[in-house]
């Protein structure tokens, strides 16, 4: 197929369709506006799809819910304040084990922040802003390209582990347009939806999706068991690309939208003689933690670029048990960090560092 | 006038007396004498000839504790 | 001698956690009986609530998805996009609907979901404990109205039939009572209708059921069913809000 471009946030919905999706529940928010509205253009016109306004994220959320309990591949989309409203609906979809894609076109915060791109829901996407011991997958992508790729990945994904993925993208992700190709998919084998609600024909006992168990017994078994699920998530599930590692003296970590601007730090950095690196988790949960420890032995700091007040900087240091010094540079509230301010930091980083 | 007839399922009886209020012929009582699987008095019916299986009593059951048949 | 009065088949034989008199059990009966003889009930998928009624999925023969706090409308919502031709329904209390979840049930019904909401309205939290609903009385004691309802500071009870026919998606709305045979039979027909709507395509069904709690009223089970009687049909009358012509 010929390349199209489009605007990251289309391009969304087009590779949820593509991938099988018939069902989108959403709410306005920008900067993820157009999601509901490309959904809302071609989802009729699929044979059995439907979109639905709904009347809140807690709503839309709640849908998906109802949907993929009822065995069909939905999405849901909003923006930074908007899936702070569907973490609840995220804590019992994880619970009851449902399989759905989540996108998440951040912007600033806290509170109703801005409009303007942000990575201030790193917390929010990786340690889930819901009640209880859940996870889920968090993919990070850095073009549109990318997110088409993960988009449609990600439903393979949550039917193979009966688990909710997010696809967190910056509000850049959501609004820029770049060409893009709808690829085949590699084929994963998926279990059959047995589970689903689809009615019993009086053949079978009734499926139940549920979330409670009154039992404490019976409810930590259930986390076990989700928790060995998550386990196997961070054995074969982590992502990340590797730029100019091997030697790096200086190992820069960003992801989305920042990496793109970091990558061209890295390539500068290095027109001046200073090596340095960048490794771009693709999978923000699970983090590539091995990635994070296994930098060469000419490494002498990391330094995590963030469009936050610091975030993602916590794994990076989780990652590196202390054996090396990790930075933050980062800024917020809609402000794009710009490669001179990201050089500027990493000379003083690597000054100081002897 | 139709004769019926009642069966209680007695140990899933919660004796709340519910159905000792909707009886026509006000047959249903509370066995005093007997506790059931539950710890409550169950409900029966001491005088089953009177019985016009109007169903009432099973009808007014949150339990499904009644089941009643009556002559065709 | 025939059988003229057995557990229906639209529940299921697990024992309900239900205290002794409460008529949840009845309002699941008339639920699992009107889908046994709509013939739906292999296509039935429900919708249990939050609060008394949250294990409802374990009792009704069907499959069932157990929803957060007043969100059963909005994962009805989903179930019947993706299944347009199977019967859902959602069974949801006081607390849940009137409460928490107004905005779902208000919108369900504002879109003309088809799907069909079993209301019980007994006035107050059950399951919680016994405090204030938005339907408790003007002067109803409850743990958090322990001087009685005053309406200046908690407002008048919400009347939520009144309140959804006048929204036009909703094609059905009708308060019943279980307090008495008659009034059960009554019940049962409204709840038929409602699911007969939903079947037909004509739109959003309620069916709200004034329900007795005589654990967190303090009374026994048989004097529950007069009080609900005394106190409150006077205040939330019975009757048809809306009908669509096709099944007047």
């Amino acid at each position: 197929m010929a390349k199209m471009l489009m605007k990251g946030n289309e391009a969304l919905g087009a590779a949820a369709i593509k991938a099988g999706c018939k069902f989108f529940f959403g709410y306005p928010i920008t900067p993820q506006n157009e999601v509901p509205e490309y959904m809302s253009r071609e989802l009729p016109n699929i044979e059995g799809g439907a979109f639905v306004q709904a009347e809140s994220e807690v709503a839309a959320i709640n849908m998906i819910y109802g949907a993929a309990g009822a065995g069909a591949r939905c999405m849901t989309s909003s923006s930074s304040p908007g899936m702070a409203l569907k973490q609840e609906g995220i804590s019992y979809i994880a619970g009851a084990e449902l399989p759905c894609v989540i996108v998440n076109i951040s912007r600033g915060g806290p509170g109703l922040g801005g409009i303007q791109p942000s990575q201030a829901d790193y917390f929010q996407s990786t340690r889930g802003g819901g009640n209880g011991d859940y996870r889920h997958l968090v993919y990070a992508p850095a073009t549109i390209q990318e997110a088409v790729d993960l988009v449609m990945e990600a439903f393979d994904v949550a039917d193979y582990y009966r688990n909710p993925v997010i696809v967190l993208g910056d509000g850049m992700i959501g609004q820029m347009m770049e060409p893009v190709e709808f690829k085949e998919l590699k084929k994963r084998e998926l279990p059959s939806k047995d589970w689903a609600t689809t009615g019993t024909n009086e053949e079978r006992k009734p499926n139940i999706i549920n979330s409670l168990a009154l039992d404490p017994a019976e409810l930590e078994k259930h986390n076990q068991k989700l928790s060995r699920k998550y386990k196997e998530m961070e054995e074969k599930e982590v992502r990340h690309e590797d730029y100019k590692v091997e030697d790096a003296e200086l190992v820069f970590v960003a992801y989305g939208t920042t990496a793109r601007i970091t990558r061209n730090v890295v390539d500068s950095l290095r027109e001046e003689g200073i090596k340095a690196g960048m490794i771009r988790p693709i999978t923000l949960w699970p983090f590539p933690m091995k990635a994070i420890q296994n930098v060469p032995a000419s490494t002498k700091a990391l330094l995590s670029v963030e469009m936050s007040e610091g975030q993602m900087i916590d794994d990076v240091k989780i990652a590196i048990e202390g054996r090396l010094p990790a930075y933050h540079y980062g800024r917020s509230g809609g402000m794009i960090p710009v490669p001179e301010d990201i050089i500027e930091k990493a000379k003083e980083i690597l000054g100081g560092v002897k | 006038m139709a004769k019926g007839k009642v069966y209680f399922n007695e140990d899933i009886c919660k004796g709340c007396e519910l159905c000792t209020t909707s009886c026509p012929v006000n047959i249903v009582v509370m066995d005093k004498e007997r506790i059931n699987a539950k710890g409550y008095h169950p409900a029966t019916v001491k005088e089953m000839d009177k019985c016009i299986g109007c169903a009432n009593c099973a009808t007014i059951c949150p339990d499904s504790v009644i089941t009643v048949e009556r002559e065709k | 001698m025939a059988v003229v009065y057995e557990k229906t088949k639209g529940l299921t034989d697990k024992q309900t956690h239900y205290c002794p008199g409460c008529t949840h059990g009845i309002i699941h009966k008339l639920v699992g009986e009107v889908l046994v003889e709509l013939g739906v009930l292999g296509k039935t998928v429900g919708v249990a609530p939050v609060g008394c009624s949250v294990l409802a999925y374990d009792y009704f023969n069907c499959d069932m998805h157990e929803a957060a706090h007043g969100r059963a409308p909005a994962v009805a919502t989903g179930i019947k996009r993706v299944l347009p031709n199977h019967t859902v329904f959602t069974y949801q209390g006081d607390g849940d609907l009137a409460s928490i979840g107004t905005a779902e049930i208000v919108h369900a019904a504002h879109r003309g979901e088809k799907f069909t909401t079993i209301f019980v309205n007994n006035a107050i939290y059950g399951m919680t404990g016994g405090q204030m609903a938005p339907t408790t009385l003007i002067g109803q004691k409850a743990t958090t109205s322990p001087y009685g309802r005053d309406q200046a500071t908690a407002g008048m009870p919400l009347k939520v039939s009144e309140m959804l026919a006048t929204i036009n998606g909703a094609a059905f709305v009708e308060r019943v009572s279980v307090h008495d045979v008659p009034n059960i039979r009554k019940a049962k027909k409204a709840i038929k209708k409602a699911f007969q709507v939903q079947i037909d395509g004509l739109g959003f069904g309620i069916v709200e059921v004034l329900s007795t709690c005589p654990t967190n009223w303090g009374i026994t089970p048989v004097d529950s069913l007069t009080w609900l009687k005394e106190n409150m049909i006077p205040y939330f009358p019975l009757g048809n809000f809306r009908t669509p012509e096709e099944v007047k």
